[in-house]
């Protein structure tokens, strides 16, 4: 296979961030209220994923690896900063309702994990394709719990009401803040599940990788963060 | 004084920065397995927020803020998120820095866990939620200062919590992250009963 259709098929399905290796969950929790909320905050997040991946894999071997941290966290935030304002010049009311989630794809582990994992190894193209994948594996991830939430605490799809209210009593708590983590527990149960079959079949997936394991191991994320380095300095503190 | 008061019981309790803002939940799902360590996470949490709550205040309002530098109208808002993360990361490493040297006792129970939080998104989030909500600088501590207490109000219940689900039968499919979200539900369901207070 193509090595670029590969990264494509690599980020939506094989290793979904948010199916697969639970990365940014914060967001995922944070505006997933609707659908149109969870592909909105998707895809600004692959437009910021699409041209971090680009800059990072263009200066890979200008950035020195010592400041190479603090470089990334520039050049990411300096995207978010131009996105949040294409966005509220154009998409003003998305822009509202996602507020301060927006400038916080500062710190969402998937874009900085990218950049240490595929970009600041690899050439500009794949990188750009991985970006692409792992974005819209992102906006898939968002959109389909937002839309789970949306039709059980609204009775709506995309704003439209699909469920009639004259039979459907909307369970409004599935649109508020425990339903983002009543949705998110069972899609882990869920996927557990398939897990434990997959391994059953000998086609094992990949490990999840994000906040949710507790160890972050694999992250980006893990020298600025908690992650890793949570494991390790416990140990550590232990042993004293 | 009232007005810090309802700030402080809104962003400590009402909207409470884990259960309801979803900032943290790192933090909250991986260092929450015992009470000790979640309470060392929490006090380190409310000593860096309330921190760098004062400092990126501060920067906002004399540097960044329109016709704060020099009064000639020069605009620097548009840094605010670039400014604001890297002031925050070294503001981290500058305290542990500090601690060490100078308050020994503090660094032994806080220290471990300073590095842990450098690019918390609860940091930057109170960050930036005292700019969109234009608080000044008294005003953007006492929220850091009490959206803290919220975080740590809510890990050492979870830890809590845990401890106590450690010993209970659980479907096999829910074992692990899925059980402790359940859980976040759940304090979650209560907290939302403290919205009426304000």
């Amino acid at each position: 296979m193509n090595q670029n259709v590969e990264r494509l098929y690599n980020g939506i399905i094989k290793e979904n961030p948010t199916f697969v290796l639970m990365l940014g969950m914060c967001p995922t929790l944070a505006v997933t209220s609707s659908a149109i909320n969870g592909l909105g905050m998707g895809l600004s997040t692959t437009v910021v994923l699409v041209f971090s991946n680009l800059l990072i894999s263009a200066f890979r071997k200008v950035i020195p690896n010592g400041v190479r941290m603090p470089a990334f966290i520039v050049i990411v935030a300096s995207l978010v900063t131009v996105v949040q304002f294409i966005m509220q010049a154009y998409t003003p009311a998305l822009s509202a309702s996602l507020g301060v989630y927006i400038p916080l794809i500062v710190v969402n582990c998937i874009i900085l994990g990218r950049a240490e994992s595929y970009a600041s190894k690899n050439t500009i193209v794949p990188s750009i394709f991985d970006g692409i994948g792992m974005g819209l594996g992102f906006t898939l991830g968002l959109t389909c719990i937002g839309l789970v939430r949306e039709i059980l605490g609204a009775g709506q799809m995309f704003g439209i009401q699909v469920l009639s209210l004259s039979w459907f009593t909307p369970i409004t708590i599935f649109v508020m803040a425990p339903g983002a983590f009543l949705v998110l527990a069972c899609l882990v149960a869920v996927m557990n599940i398939v897990r434990e079959r997959m391994e059953a079949k000998g086609k094992p997936l990949a490990k999840p990788s994000g906040c949710m394991t507790g160890d972050c191991a694999g992250c980006g994320h893990a020298a600025v963060c908690c992650g890793k380095t949570t494991a390790e300095a416990l140990e550590e503190a232990k042993t004293k | 004084m009232k007005e810090l008061l309802l700030i402080a019981v809104a962003s400590a309790i009402v909207n409470n920065v884990v259960l309801s803002q979803f900032l943290g939940i790192c933090p909250f799902l991986g260092v929450s397995k015992k009470t000790e360590t979640a309470a060392g996470m929490g006090g380190a949490v409310v000593f860096v927020i309330t921190i760098a709550s004062f400092v990126t205040s501060l920067i906002y309002k004399f540097i960044l803020a329109n016709g704060a530098l020099m009064s000639r109208g020069i605009d620097l808002t548009y840094l605010q998120t670039i400014v604001f993360i890297l002031v925050i990361a070294a503001l981290v490493q500058f305290v542990e820095m500090f601690l060490k040297k100078s308050i020994p006792s503090l660094y032994e129970s806080l220290g471990v866990y300073l590095p842990l939080i450098t690019t918390n998104c609860a940091v930057l989030g109170v960050a930036l939620t005292n700019v969109t909500k234009e608080y000044g600088i008294l005003e953007s501590v006492v929220n850091g200062f009490a959206t803290a207490i919220g975080f740590l109000i809510a890990i050492v219940i979870m830890a809590g919590l845990r401890e106590k689900i450690e010993y209970n039968d659980i479907p096999k499919p829910f074992q692990g992250t899925a059980i402790v979200l359940i859980t976040a539900a759940l304090m979650s369901i209560a907290f939302m009963g403290f919205s009426g207070m304000i």
